[in-house]
């Protein structure tokens, strides 16, 4: 039972982590109509301005948090301006080709800039809560515990964001119809610019949980697996919505934990995948997303 | 589209052309390592310990030594491709390489073209098994690491009861996991439990718990220092506290940027080589690598410093000149090999028949962040 | 021209170039001439095998109209049960014919990938656009999980071939010796592959897709990638013509498999994980949606360019990027679009569907 529970603890904050991420890729993908492949390498690009700012400069980790997020809603307005807005007219394979390059090319510009050694750094050590459950007893790092916590407050500000303020209504309104929502008036790439703006804000954070929170190694190619889970989280809640994202990053997190404790870490990419299958062949537009409606 | 990718194929044509035809005299090293994506630190710690290496041989006179380093990317294709580059640019022995699956693949061409191989850190057995093979080895072999790791957790007496985390997705770690599993049944170890990982993963916890509620008292980590780090991480969120048991891939923990060494406290490991080693050639060494580079030289630096010189020994002794032959000189180094005895950063070295490196690993516990000979 | 005669002219005219590049390339390994260097040399049943994957995934991608991201794992499942096949006919039934080896192999491998393609198509293929893009990357990652853990030795005396799956503690323990070692792969298997083999599975795998997209099904195909409700209509069995694309590239992806498989000395199942459906994707889009010589030359192009590239060292992926997003501007962009029109029109003249727009 002790095991159980802490496997499902370790699941859960791993799936909120992967919600964050998800929510970037996922409110792009609603706007833009785009996968942003390069979205797991901005994440990596954080994770190097928070190293910087915390262990080169030794400011506090919260200034290279906003630091990190700083630097991010900047390289995305970036990318979004030379690469994916000359190609609004484009198919979406060229874009997704163009994302593509963009991933290639961060990958290789960080190795050229930081060098391929991997670097390490903790943003929050504030130690474990033991819980005593009958015999057994087990640990829940509070580290990991406050990123469930934020987690859910991104979720909630980004439900509050796009559901009642002006500039949030406007994103909808592009993600329902483009070409209308011109003609009322609404500035078209201001939005989206704005929607990459967010999501790169959220990778910023992302980048500084990943190796602060999780201690996963810091390198150039950091950011392209959780990336990928990520991305297929964002699709099993359903992409473009923004509550799917944080059920379906939570779902990926404790399906990956739960396997990988009671049935085999041999296994746990694929019975995960797996389980993403099965789930999109029975409901094929992901937990939470709308159906797709056609016109002849 | 198409007249696009001609104008460029043409112009980057002229330009490698260029490049290649500045011509010195030297003994032509070929070295073959990832350089860029995720394997890129290992390769590029062995390009640049050559690049020193070579540096204070030219230094002196006498022979001098070309490095001419080519990026696999850690892909068996690439490898076989940045091999064949070598052959065109006419080199004569090869340092490499740097990764297992890229050396077995080029060993098979090595072995047809009499080429000679020493690499410094591909460590599997597997390597050292084509037909007239031409590999030798700077780094341990694999079984041999695993075995020697199980007798001396034996021995010491540090654990009866043995759980070991590897890399599924890594030759190197599933070659020593797999004998140390054999010889820790000889030598009477219970495992209790295992658990593995790839190179995918970012989370640690579910390894971490399968050791703790399995009550392993000693963990074996057959795996590089990075996944190292973010298990004693993992650890300490679990809060489990065993003895960590490492081997050579285990060393540069120290010295990773931005990790919180306390959490290694505690730590033994096997290695030939450490970076805080008292004799005057170590220390020269890692003082020029950390103000040239930046960071603390690891293992595969150790190693691949010590097979330049290696390399260039052979060469002296056996007069090779930048006119012989890569067919010739690989027979005579060959011939070398055997009968050397070579003393470097990395210990007393001598070579067997079959490829491998005969060297004693030293066994270190870390404490108050340094390494410390082990009782 | 009619469509099905500029069709015809379009078959004819790409075997023969590529035979004609076959031969000039066959003459150069012969002779040993200097432009032939022995990188070019070492890659060309390569270059081969990467064709074939970009005209198949062409074929699904850009004929059939679904975005597939597990391409490669076909052509991973294709090379591991070719290398199976040759190594046990080698070494435990003493097959010494390399010719033979290989054929039994890839007609296997195209078999096995073939049918796995028509197993995962159906629950796959009700899947819409990005959706089914991931479901097709989810099941690269699965085969590349399961063959990561597979074991296949084989007795050299009695022939005896065992497999196994490695799943929970221990390494299988297996009789004979080794052909696969889970995440440690296959090393030193047959290399049956020859650059003559490599040409001809390249013409097999042209006139099979341009016989495909030229027939009446072909017709169907693309009729229901442009509009599927209005070919449902028209009474077209939609999942039978999409089953139909997606089958045939996935044992064309087998035997590209089988090809690159066996001209390898090692091979890890994570070399096929999604990166390398992505890199095919690549192959595909930059050639042009659809267009097979498209694909032809950008595959080729994209095998050398990183080789060419070497003397730029660790800068050479970032131009590799670089040239990626411009071209995709490039020609993607409707300004850039425009200009390149005007000057085709001023260097050629105007084609006949301009003529006829203009008549219009």
């Amino acid at each position: 039972m002790a095991q159980f529970l802490e496997a499902l603890i370790n699941g859960i904050s791993l799936g909120s982590l992967y919600a964050i991420i998800a929510l970037g890729y996922s409110m792009v993908y609603g706007i833009a109509k785009m996968l942003n492949f390069a979205h797991g390498d901005v994440i990596m690009v954080g994770g190097y301005i928070v190293f910087i700012v915390l262990i080169n400069m030794g400011m506090p980790a919260i200034v290279a948090i906003l630091a990190a997020m700083l630097v991010c809603v900047l390289l995305g307005i970036t990318i979004e301006g030379l690469a994916y807005r000359p190609l609004r007219q484009a198919t979406s394979l060229a874009v997704l080709i163009t994302a593509i390059g963009v991933s290639y090319f961060l990958q290789n510009a960080a190795q050229l800039i930081w060098g391929a050694n991997p670097r390490f750094f903790t943003i929050m050590n504030y130690g474990n809560i033991p819980v005593i459950l009958g015999n057994d007893q087990f640990n829940i790092s509070v580290g990991k515990l406050c990123s469930v916590g934020v987690s859910v407050v991104i979720m909630l500000g980004l439900s509050f964001f796009t559901g009642k303020t002006k500039m949030g209504k406007s994103m909808r309104a592009v993600s329902e119809d483009r070409g209308a929502a011109e003609l009322m008036g609404i500035n078209v790439n201001r939005t989206i610019a704005l929607t990459f703006a967010i999501g790169s804000a959220l990778a910023g954070v992302a980048g500084a949980m990943l190796v602060g929170v999780y201690g996963v190694q810091l390198s150039p190619t950091t950011g392209a697996m959780p990336g990928i889970k990520a991305f297929t989280a964002a699709v099993f809640g359903g992409i473009g919505s923004i509550p799917g994202a944080m059920i379906g990053g939570i779902l990926i997190g404790v399906i990956e934990i739960l396997v990988g404790t009671f049935i085999s870490t041999d296994l746990k990419d694929a019975l995960t995948f797996a389980v993403l299958i099965i789930m999109l062949v029975v409901k094929p537009t992901g937990l939470l997303g709308k159906p797709i409606r056609e016109k002849v | 589209m198409k007249k696009f990718i001609c104008v460029l194929l043409a112009a980057l044509m002229c330009l490698s052309l260029a490049a290649a035809a500045a011509d010195e005299a030297g003994i032509r090293i070929g070295i073959i390592g990832p350089f860029t994506g995720p394997a890129a630190a290992y390769g590029t710690a062995v390009r640049d310990a050559a690049l020193i290496a070579a540096e204070e041989i030219n230094a002196e006179g006498g022979l001098q030594i070309i490095i001419d380093a080519q990026d696999d990317e850690h892909n068996t294709e690439k490898s076989v491709n940045a091999y064949n580059t070598l052959k065109d640019n006419g080199v004569q022995l090869i340092l490499g390489t740097v990764t297992t699956s890229p050396c077995i693949a080029v060993s098979v061409y090595a072995a047809e073209d009499r080429i000679l191989m020493l690499t410094p850190s591909a460590s599997s057995p597997d390597v050292l098994e084509s037909d007239n093979n031409t590999v030798f080895q700077v780094c341990f072999t694999d079984p041999a690491q695993g075995a020697l790791s199980a007798q001396y957790i034996a021995e010491k007496g540090l654990a009866k009861k043995v759980g070991v985390i590897y890399n599924n997705g890594d030759a190197y770690s599933t070659g020593i996991y797999e004998t140390f599993a054999e010889e820790a049944k000889t030598v009477g170890l219970e495992l209790v439990a295992e658990s593995t990982f790839t190179d995918a993963d970012t989370d640690f916890s579910v390894q971490v718990a399968a050791m703790k509620n399995a009550g392993a008292e000693l963990v074996f980590l057959p795996i590089y220092y990075t996944p190292a780090a973010m298990i004693f991480n993992a650890a300490k969120n679990a809060d489990y506290a065993p003895v960590f048991f490492g081997v050579d891939g285990m060393d540069g923990i120290l010295t990773l940027e931005g990790f919180d060494k306390s959490l290694a406290e505690g730590v033994y490991l096997l290695t030939p080589f450490s970076a805080d080693a008292d004799n005057e050639t170590t220390k020269n060494f890692v003082a020029k690598y950390t103000e040239r580079y930046g960071s603390t030289p690891n293992q595969f630096a150790a190693d691949a410093y010590d097979g330049v010189g290696i390399l260039y020994v052979c060469c002296v002794s056996a007069g090779i000149t930048p006119e012989t032959p890569a067919a010739e000189a690989c027979e005579l180094v060959m011939n070398e090999l055997l009968h050397m005895q070579y003393d470097g950063l990395t210990g007393t070295m001598t070579w067997n028949e079959d490829g491998t490196v005969t060297k004693s690993p030293k066994a270190v516990i870390i404490k108050d962040g340094a390494y410390v000979s082990a009782p | 021209m009619t469509t099905s005669k500029k069709n015809t002219l379009i078959t004819l005219v790409t075997l023969a170039v590529v035979t004609a590049v076959f031969l000039i390339c066959q003459v150069g390994v012969n002779t040993g001439t200097a432009w032939m260097s022995s990188t070019l040399k070492g890659q060309l049943v390569n270059i081969c095998a990467w064709i074939m994957m970009a005209v198949s995934l062409n074929l699904v991608v850009g004929i059939s109209g679904e975005l597939s991201l597990g391409h490669a794992g076909f052509m991973s499942i294709g090379a591991f049960t070719a290398i199976i096949i040759a190594s046990w006919l080698k070494r435990g039934k003493g097959m010494d014919s390399s010719w033979l080896r290989f054929v039994i192999s890839a007609v296997a491998a195209v078999g096995i990938s073939g049918l796995l393609g028509f197993l995962i198509g159906i629950p796959v293929l009700r899947l819409r656009g990005d959706y089914l893009a991931i479901v097709t990357l989810a099941f690269g990652q699965i085969i590349s999980n399961v063959i990561r853990l597979l074991y296949v030795t084989v007795e050299t005396d009695t022939g005896a071939l065992h497999m196994a799956l490695k799943i929970g503690t221990g390494t299988p323990k297996l009789a004979g010796k080794d052909i696969i070692k889970g995440a440690q792969g296959a090393s030193r298997m047959p290399q049956d592959s020859t650059f003559v083999i490599g040409f001809i599975l390249v013409i097999i795998t042209l006139v099979v897709v341009f016989n495909l997209t030229n027939s009446r099904s072909g017709r169907a195909i693309k009729a229901i990638r442009d509009n599927r409700i209005a070919a449902e209509a028209m009474g077209l069995k939609v999942t039978k013509y999409k089953l139909m694309a997606f089958v045939t590239g996935s044992a064309l992806a087998g035997l590209a498999g089988a090809l690159y498989g066996l001209n390898q000395s090692s091979l890890q199942a994570g070399f096929f994980e999604y990166n390398k459906s992505i890199e095919v994707l690549v192959y595909v889009v930059l050639g042009g949606i659809g267009t097979i010589p498209g694909s032809i030359v950008s595959a080729t192009a994209l095998t050398i360019l990183p080789e060419v590239l070497r003397a730029f060292s660790e800068y050479r992926m970032l131009i590799y990027a670089v040239f990626l997003i411009l071209v995709m501007i490039l020609t993607n962009n409707p300004l850039t679009r425009t200009f390149f029109r005007s000057l085709r029109t001023r260097i050629f003249g105007r084609t006949d569907e301009e003529k006829r727009r203009d008549r219009l």
